[in-house]
């Protein structure tokens, strides 16, 4: 199986008046192609921030992180966006939906950075939004989509490039519990079709839909069986 | 992307409409008064052009101010100076103040210009009706005269003058003719002039000398060399004295009248950079505004892969936008504003084409030089902390 993630004695600090604050301590966490792991852990513990560092939204301060054969570690903004465009979808616990673009056109956003044209694009984004379940919706504003909607917007978008990883930080945060079943129940779909998952949560009840569990405690990583 | 870019400004734009407008106005009011300042001073400018050279591209202008000795010059001056080679005719002005009278109606201090046929022949557009001083008028010092269009209307109040007899310091003349109205701001206007053969004017209006004449010229690239000709007749007229007389060519002073009228233009360009700098500032201070409310949208768009090159050009895009929209909105209104005073004042416009293209152009370049400021600042945000700003 091919190694997608692949972090080495990943560090991350961050300095609050010279004072060393240490969020990741020592990282060490490979993720296969077709696994769907979940991050467990309680608020405060690192795991937004290791999320960000495997989404590539952020480099850390030591460490050898490589994703996808690319190391990240050496690559300036511009390569860490293509990269994050290229090999990542994010799924964000409040959605991140352009609140005047419409669900099709919020589908299309990636693909405008890939520099696929308009057609093409389109295309793609209302295969996406049918296969999210959401064919009828297509024209409507966030605004006048339930959260559960707007979440299956957000993976609609996640998954319109075809990236390597699908990263879902607290997917299921603003939603109550049955609909968060329901984007849960996709998540389970889309890792049968072969898709790489890694989810954030605190909550061990949706951890447990996934095949691996890793916690995060204090910025320390320990594997879990689940 | 691009595509994409122009797209998005449109719809954020809509979005903030009264914002998006009073932040444009600055713009528009400073193309506006620019295009309408220009406009105006471009039609003047081309009025008075082109009434001067249609009058006197090929005039030679000669002034005489004289010696104590010999005031001005004499008959004989000037029919040398009309034996030049290259001079095809000369129009001599004798000019005094006379009283004018028709039927007990009386104008005094009427401007009388005694001029020669040549005056008449180079501008075929100055009768209103009626014939022209000829020869035959000269050389038997005809008592005839052509009259203003303000003496025409004061006299005969809409009458038809000619045939009519006037007294003119005591002297009856027939009115032969009558002159078309002037328009305009002009140096030369008749309208309030009565013009009689410049050999009776001699006689009556007790001038002994001609102060000023207009020499016509055959090639225009030689007046150089004709000027020179000139001077010698003049030099020895006035015995060697060259304050006696100027000397002006028509040519010269198209030349340096244009040279003016452009330098106008360019300080009119110049007020314009700044009234478009305190609209890039609004510009400027709209998108910074942006900017900052739209952190977690700018955030999104990096971690769905947008570049920071992206990210600038976005904004850049509205930025220039916004100017662009408001240089076009006060184009149109200064256009307007143009033909409006135009016809108010009576003079003709003159939309230039570059005039057009350079406010256009000059708002987004203000577009550009003020939105990279807060393009830069946008394509330069973390994307954690910009997504952490909700
Ligand atoms: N920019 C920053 N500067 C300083 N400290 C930070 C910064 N970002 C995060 N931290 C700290 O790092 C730690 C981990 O934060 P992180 O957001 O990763 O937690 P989390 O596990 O995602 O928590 P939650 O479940 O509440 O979202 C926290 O103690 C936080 O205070
Ligand atoms: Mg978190």
């Amino acid at each position: 199986m091919s190694e997608i993630v692949s972090m080495k004695n990943i560090c991350k600090s961050y300095y609050l008046c010279d004072e060393e604050i240490k969020v990741l301590k020592h990282i060490n966490l490979k993720v296969y192609k077709g696994e769907f792991i979940s991050v467990l852990g309680p608020s405060g513990s690192g795991k937004t921030t290791l999320m960000n560092i495997i989404g590539c939204l952020d480099v850390p301060t030591s460490g050898k992180y490589i994703l996808c054969g690319n190391d990240i570690s050496e690559m300036n903004e511009t390569e860490l966006a293509v990269i994050r465009n290229k090999e990542i979808g994010f799924v964000f616990q409040s959605f991140f939906l352009l609140p005047r673009l419409t669900a099709l056109q919020n589908v299309e956003l990636p693909l405008v950075y890939s520099g696929l044209p308009q057609k093409e694009r389109r295309g793609r984004a209302k295969e996406m939004l049918c296969r999210v379940g959401l064919a009828d919706k297509m024209n409507n504003l966030p605004s006048q989509l339930s959260g559960g909607q707007q979440q299956r917007v957000a993976i609609a978008r996640a998954l319109v490039t075809e990236p390597s990883i699908i990263l879902a930080d607290e997917p299921t945060g603003a939603l109550d519990q049955k609909t968060g079943a329901d984007i849960i129940g996709y998540f389970e779909r889309l890792n049968a079709e072969g898709r790489t998952i890694i989810m954030i949560t605190h909550d061990i009840n949706v951890a447990r839909h996934a095949h691996r569990t890793v916690n995060i405690l204090d910025g320390q990583l320990t594997e879990a069986r689940a | 992307m691009l595509f994409e870019s122009i797209r998005m400004s449109f719809v954020n734009i809509r979005k903030n409409k009264l914002r998006s407008l009073l932040t444009m106005l600055g713009i528009v009011i400073g193309v506006a008064s620019v295009i309408a300042l220009i406009t105006i001073v471009r039609g003047a400018a081309d009025d008075i052009g082109n009434r001067v050279i249609s009058l006197g591209g090929k005039k030679i202008y000669i002034n005489v101010i004289g010696t104590p000795l010999k005031q001005g010059l004499t008959h004989n001056d000037a029919e040398e100076i009309l034996s030049v080679g290259n001079i095809t005719g000369i129009s001599p002005t004798v000019s005094g103040m006379a009283s004018v009278v028709y039927q007990g109606k009386v104008l005094e201090n009427v401007v009388v210009e005694g001029k020669n046929e040549v005056y008449f022949k180079a501008d075929p557009d100055l009768l209103a009706s009626g014939r022209a001083v000829n020869i035959l008028d000269l050389k038997s010092r005809n008592q005839v005269a052509v009259i203003g269009f303000n003496i025409a209307r004061e006299l005969f109040f809409g009458r038809n003058p000619i045939g009519e007899e006037i007294i003119i310091n005591g002297m009856t003349y027939t009115v032969i003719g009558t002159l078309k109205e002037t328009t305009g701001f002009r140096p030369d206007s008749t309208n309030d002039a009565v013009i009689i053969p410049y050999t009776t004017a001699l006689r009556v209006l007790g001038v002994k000398y001609i102060k000023t004449l207009d020499a016509y010229l055959e090639d225009t690239s030689l007046a150089d060399q004709t000027i020179m000709e000139i001077k010698g007749i003049l030099n020895r007229a006035f015995n060697y004295n060259e304050d006696a007389y100027n000397v002006y060519n028509m040519g010269d002073i198209i030349d340096s009248f244009q040279s003016i009228m452009s330098m106008m233009s360019m300080l009119l360009a110049g007020i314009a950079a700044i009234s478009l700098v305190v609209g890039g500032i609004g510009i400027m201070n709209m998108m910074l505004v942006s900017v900052s409310e739209r952190t977690t949208e700018i955030g999104l768009r990096k971690a769905l892969g947008a570049t920071p090159f992206a990210i600038r050009l976005q904004f850049i895009t509205e930025s220039i936008f916004l100017s662009v929209t408001g240089g076009i909105i006060g184009l149109i209104m200064g256009v307007l504003l143009a033909y409006i005073l135009a016809a108010v004042i009576g003079i003709s416009v003159s939309v230039s084409l570059s005039t057009n293209l350079l406010a256009v152009g000059f708002s987004a370049a203000v577009g550009i030089v003020f939105g990279y400021m807060p393009a830069g600042k946008a394509s330069r945000l973390n994307p954690i902390d910009a997504l952490k700003s909700l």
